[in-house]
């Protein structure tokens, strides 16, 4: 009780000390540069005048540094991504933590809250976004393309944008089984298929292994709102012999401990294929569930042009273009094709999504229902125990 | 590891004071400034170790306690405790007490065992390297251990193939990784050289002179084990298995990324509502299972301190 009283006085003073030291920096600011920018406040950029691109790309590079958390260099190739902001604007990337998950980057805003080391962005799961707005911790942004960006794919006032996704996907290991195109045909083969299907994680724990739950519910007359049949499909795939809980990757997959992974495409993209030469990643024939995650931007970032400079980037063909190379859908990649934007030898690579299926993409509210269900019976279902 | 657990005269000395004895009648009758200073130095010397226990465990202590009685905005509640003791919340403590008894007790017993052969072996090598070996193996969990069972016993393991060759697959024996017992199996990995560890130093009191002067008159070797040998190593029997019960209870990665949450263990399910990708907004029901898990094993101590009392009673 006592610490919690001893964490909220260290909040409320933070949260003072960053209040007053907005106030400093922006006088300090305005009589160095002769504008009154304060930057964390700015929702979006204006063609000309001092919350231009051009005086953005300034503030950002005499701030010379950017906070990012839990973005692994190989995950929808986000190491491109930083290296290439890295040599366009000379700014510093400091990333924290880059394994880590969507809960992890929440708290960091809140604990880290009046540091310099606080993050200044963060790409989380849609339902931490919604926790993270609603706890007050996220400023409001629109980048420059942001009617790119499909409606139903971000926050009306800019406080979380969608930035990429993809599809749950069957990867497989063509050398050592026939690979499955579908939910069904998993479902139909018994172990002598040799098939040892993993998915990357705990439903329970990651919200992509629980998307593979949501796509065999919707393959197996279940629908977003409905998983339990989903959930029966891996009981099934248990009592046939063919399903292995382990964490699968690409080292379950090279010892032959599993040959079949469902995870998202880009994932399997950048994490099994290149280990692996015989990886086929597919898109299942009756379950096309795509999902995508979400930007948002600190509002106690301690570098806010450099968290706003950094948005731009992203967002910008250079941007959109580098994560679908790590064959990641971009959020404007319908925009993009429409306009030629997008790399064509890198959009050819992409799984494709297999004629007559219907692309669904389940809401924060969809996810955060199945995830009471999973919760409640993955272990009893599954696991008998 | 927790060194409260671990020293069981720490542990009941912390009951067993509040009969506030006085350490020896004559200080207490009359206190001068020169007993005051022999009390007052003692305490001036723990004061360090409590003030740091206290920080590493007293305050999170407390703030388990406040956070599982609290709604994530803060207002006082007991609906995460009444979520935590159902459904399967409640299944997560089953299992996890079930999987740490078997922990404490089939490694304890095999690690007595281990441990009293290698003291009584004629060869004096093996006593160094086993104990190099415990130190080591009872430090090896998480995700290396089970790729490594993965890979040796692991429908598609180094092992099983050589079985298999000679028609012995263990999976067709019903033996199966990813299972309970599956997890059991591989815990045994580091909790019997951890019981081994704990326990030589315990089996190297017992005195040949002890067992000796019994065979003088005439006790056979069952009498000697019943009467001398096993009510002299009882408490530290049962310090050492009390020890892997909690070693067993708060083991985490090596049962996720053995089983992918298929098995309900209540430290896995923490993780989950604290760090995971999936729950967002209940990470006041962790605390609430983490408060839990510490009823539990203040019950285990508890009730250890009474039977440790019972059983070194005829040794005063």
């Amino acid at each position: 009780m006592a610490f919690q009283k001893l964490k909220v006085a260290l909040v409320a003073a933070a949260t003072m000390s960053s209040v007053v030291g907005v106030g400093l920096f922006a006088s300090s600011n305005a009589a160095n540069a002769s504008t009154m920018v304060n930057w964390a406040k700015v929702t979006h950029l204006t063609k000309t005048g001092p919350t231009s691109m051009t005086a953005l790309v300034k503030a950002a590079k005499k701030e010379g540094k950017l906070n990012v958390i839990a973005l692994p260099p190989n995950w929808a190739n986000y190491g491109q991504l930083i290296s290439g902001f890295h040599a366009k604007y000379g700014i510093k990337v400091n990333s924290e933590n880059p394994n880590g998950s969507s809960a992890q980057e929440v708290t960091a805003l809140t604990t880290d809250k009046g540091r310099s080391i606080a993050p200044d962005v963060i790409d989380v799961g849609t339902s931490y976004a919604l926790t993270a707005k609603s706890s007050g911790l996220l400023a409001p942004y629109r980048v420059s393309t942001w009617s790119e960006i499909p409606a139903a794919l971000k926050d009306a006032k800019g406080y979380w944008f969608d930035d990429y996704g993809g599809y749950v996907a069957i990867g497989c290991n063509s050398a050592t089984v026939k690979c499955p195109t579908s939910f069904a045909q998993m479902l139909s083969a018994k172990s002598s298929s040799g098939y040892k299907i993993g998915l990357n994680d705990s439903p329970l724990n990651s919200n992509s292994a629980l998307a593979g739950v949501i796509a065999a519910a919707v393959a197996n007359h279940g629908s977003l709102s409905n998983v339990a049949p989903g959930v029966r499909y891996f009981a099934k795939l248990n009592a046939n012999g063919t399903f292995v809980p382990i964490i699968a990757n690409a080292a379950t997959v090279q010892s032959g401990a599993t040959n079949i992974v469902i995870w998202w495409d880009y994932l399997q993209a950048s994490g099994i294929s290149p280990s692996v030469k015989t990886w086929k990643v597919v898109v299942p024939s009756d379950a096309a569930v795509g999902e995508y995650y979400s930007q948002a931007i600190s509002s106690s970032a301690p570098n806010p042009a450099a968290a706003r400079l950094w948005e731009e980037y992203l967002y910008s063909v250079t941007g959109q273009n580098l994560w679908l190379k790590g064959e990641a859908r971009p959020v404007e990649l319908a925009y993009m094709q429409a306009h030629h934007q997008a790399n064509a030898a890198w959009l050819a690579k992409l799984p494709a999504i297999p004629a007559g299926a219907n692309s669904m993409f389940p809401t924060t509210a969809q996810i955060a229902a199945a995830a009471t269900v999973v919760t409640n019976s993955w272990a009893t279902k599954v696991g008998a125990g | 590891m927790n060194p409260l657990i671990f020293d069981g005269d720490m542990a009941v000395g912390g009951a067993g004071a509040s009969a506030s004895a006085p350490p020896t009648a004559g200080v207490v009758t009359r206190p001068s400034r020169r007993a005051l200073r022999r009390v007052g130095f003692p305490i001036l010397a723990m004061s360090p170790f409590v003030i740091f226990t206290f920080i590493g465990l007293g305050i999170p202590v407390l703030a388990v306690i406040d956070h599982a009685f609290r709604t994530e905005k803060g207002h006082l509640t007991t609906a995460n405790l009444r979520v935590v003791s159902h459904g399967v919340y409640r299944l997560g403590f089953e299992n996890s007490i079930k999987l740490s008894l078997i922990e404490s007790i089939l490694p304890g017993i095999l690690g007595v065992f281990l441990a009293y052969a290698i003291l009584t072996s004629s060869h004096g090598w093996l006593r160094p390297l086993v104990t190099t070996a415990s130190g080591v193996l009872a430090n090896f969990g998480g995700i290396n251990l089970t790729f490594m069972f993965i890979a040796s016993l692991g429908s598609t393991g180094v092992l099983t193939v050589w079985l298999k060759s000679v028609h012995l697959d263990p999976w067709n024996y019903g033996f199966n990784l990813y299972t309970f017992y599956g997890v059991a199996f591989v815990y045994m990995y580091f909790q019997i050289p951890l019981m081994v560890l704990v326990i030589t130093p315990a089996l190297g009191a017992l005195r040949t002179s002890w067992r000796e002067a019994a065979q003088n008159m005439g006790a056979s070797n069952w009498q000697y084990w019943r009467h001398v040998g096993v009510p002299v190593l009882l408490p530290s029997i049962l310090g050492a298995m009390l020890l892997l019960f909690g070693s067993a209870f708060a083991a985490y990665a090596t049962a996720q990324s053995l089983t992918g949450g298929i098995i309900a263990l209540s430290p896995i399910q923490i993780g989950n509502l604290m760090n995971g990708n999936v729950l967002s907004g209940q990470v006041n029901v962790g605390y609430a299972i983490g408060l839990g898990m510490l009823v539990v094993l203040t019950v285990t101590m508890v009730l250890y301190g009474l039977v440790r009392r019972r059983a070194s009673k005829w040794l005063q």
